[in-house]
């Protein structure tokens, strides 16, 4: 089931357009605009408090925007008639911390909102979670709780739990942030995995090497506008705008 | 060997005028004090259950949008938490029973909808139900935004963010403060007396009234029972506290 009627799988899966939104005097999103197609991998990279953040957290109305627009398979987000639950199970979401349930074992993190929201049958999606937790390579670890695992462990855990709801779109939120140097790579080999599944992913991250290896696109953003995009390769070595090239420099 | 004891406590009674353990050796003192226990763990029983009741509902309320719910659960805590549980007492059953209902069995005595016990667990529950609500409120706060909003991602409803994910986390964090007044509760319940509650401490004023030799081992016997009651109620709790342990959690 789709979220609107009028969308065809080869319109943008997430359209936004001209996106403004304050936090109180603040404006942290000054005119966003993009198009991500069915199956894209986008990275939005920037300074902090560029509002990359804010962006993707308006994409499945866990923040609100002042005006503009931002549809997901056509249905515009922040329609206050929309039921909110028809489009979290369209889109999921990795956080940077990720806040898995710390009284709930890794399964049954993944399995919760699956019986819980979409009240499907429990034997069913305990077989999908235990193939989730198999494919984010954390066999064995089903009946250890968040506490007992590794930061990148959670992660994974936390990814899964994400998947357990079938979305069609990913949002992770700079999800290797608050990791170790040498569990990021475990978490990465995770999204990348799933991009080659064929999944629609919108990353904010910092990973550029990452960046550059798995995204179809990126878009470099700076005090709430985007200043340049453009896919990895034109992205990273032929940079035109001088706040790209000084970021570039500085992190590359 | 039961004749062994009770003849071991008359014949003390006889040679320390001040040591008359009558309930030991007198089966209607022992009636009254048997009487007695079973209305201090009633009451007891029910203020514990019906102040957590309140607790988890008066937190929930609080986080109510609409501000006259919030601040009327404000007001009740301040109310309550301010004035001494013994004042409330009195206030329930001698200003508020006057305007309660009474209805006539025998067409002839008049019979409060409430008794003397039924106002005793309201009071002592709403009084203890005020702190109650204050530590669940700060159970609750304790539980990190993001968690919920993870819940909140994953669609979870409100209603099911707090159910499954908030309060089973702040319930946890909780225990040991909830434990404190839990304790502070079922010491209070002694001032049913004032209310004439047939509870431990009436029965013990009856006794000592009668026999005044009575007086030194039933107020032992108080001691001794309510150190025993709160015992059991804090092993309970703690077992209680390890069972929820979260393994890897700081909490």
């Amino acid at each position: 089931m789709q979220l609107s009627d009028s969308w065809s799988p080869s319109d943008p899966i997430v359209s936004i357009k001209n996106v403004h939104k304050s936090f109180g005097a603040l404006e942290v999103l000054k005119g966003i605009s993009m198009d991500i197609m069915k199956g894209e991998v986008i990275c939005i990279i920037g300074p902090s408090g560029s509002g990359k953040s804010t962006l993707i957290r308006c994409i499945n109305a866990l923040n609100d925007i002042q005006s503009g627009s931002i549809t997901v398979e056509g249905q515009e987000v922040h329609d206050p008639a929309l039921d909110k639950l028809l489009l979290r199970k369209k889109v999921g979401m990795v956080f940077q911390q990720y806040n898995l349930f710390p009284h709930k074992t890794a399964l049954e993190n993944v399995m919760m909102a699956p019986l819980l929201v979409l009240k499907e049958d429990e034997d069913e999606v305990e077989a999908r979670a235990r193939k989730l937790i198999k494919k984010v390579k954390l066999e064995g670890k089903e009946d250890n709780y968040p506490g007992e695992l590794s930061g990148g462990q959670q992660q994974r855990v936390a990814i899964a739990r994400s998947l357990a709801m079938q979305p069609d779109v990913m949002l992770f939120d700079e999800v290797t942030a608050a990791l170790d140097p040498e569990t990021v790579k475990e978490v990465l080999v995770t999204i990348k995995e799933l991009a080659a599944d064929g999944m629609t992913c919108i990353l904010v991250t910092h990973e550029m090497g990452f960046a550059k290896e798995v995204a179809d696109h990126i878009y470099f953003t700076d005090r709430g506008v985007i200043v340049e995009h453009g896919s990895p390769d034109v992205f990273f070595d032929n940079a035109k705008d001088p706040r790209t090239q000084e970021f570039l420099s500085q992190i590359l | 060997m039961l004749d062994l004891f009770t003849e071991f406590f008359r014949q003390v009674a006889e040679e320390n005028p001040r040591w008359n353990f009558i309930f030991f050796y007198q089966e209607i003192q022992a009636g009254k004090i048997w009487k007695g226990i079973q209305y201090t763990l009633l009451l007891a029983v029910c203020c514990v259950v019906s102040s957590m009741v309140i607790g988890v509902l008066g937190a929930w309320l609080q986080r109510s949008k609409s501000m006259l719910v919030r601040a009327s659960v404000q007001g009740y805590i301040q109310l309550f938490r301010n004035t001494p549980p013994f004042v409330q007492l009195l206030f329930f059953y001698f200003a508020l029973g006057q305007l309660t209902p009474t209805y006539s069995p025998d067409g002839w005595l008049e019979i409060p909808i409430i008794s003397n016990v039924g106002w005793a667990v309201i009071s002592l529950s709403l009084f203890a139900g005020a702190f109650n609500v204050e530590i669940f409120r700060s159970g609750i706060e304790a539980v990190p935004d993001s968690t919920q909003e993870a819940a909140e991602a994953l669609g979870f409803s409100k209603l099911q963010t707090y159910r499954y994910i908030v309060f089973p986390l702040a319930f946890r964090i909780s225990l040991p403060a909830l434990n404190n007044n839990l304790v502070n509760l079922v010491k209070t319940t002694t001032q049913a007396f004032a209310i004439a509650v047939p509870e431990l401490l009436y029965q013990c004023v009856v006794i000592w009234n009668d026999y005044p030799s009575a007086q030194y081992p039933t107020m032992l016997l108080l001691f001794v029972v309510y150190v025993s009651m709160v015992a059991v109620l804090v092993f309970g709790m703690s077992r209680w506290e390890t069972a929820l342990r979260i393994p890897g959690y700081d909490h």
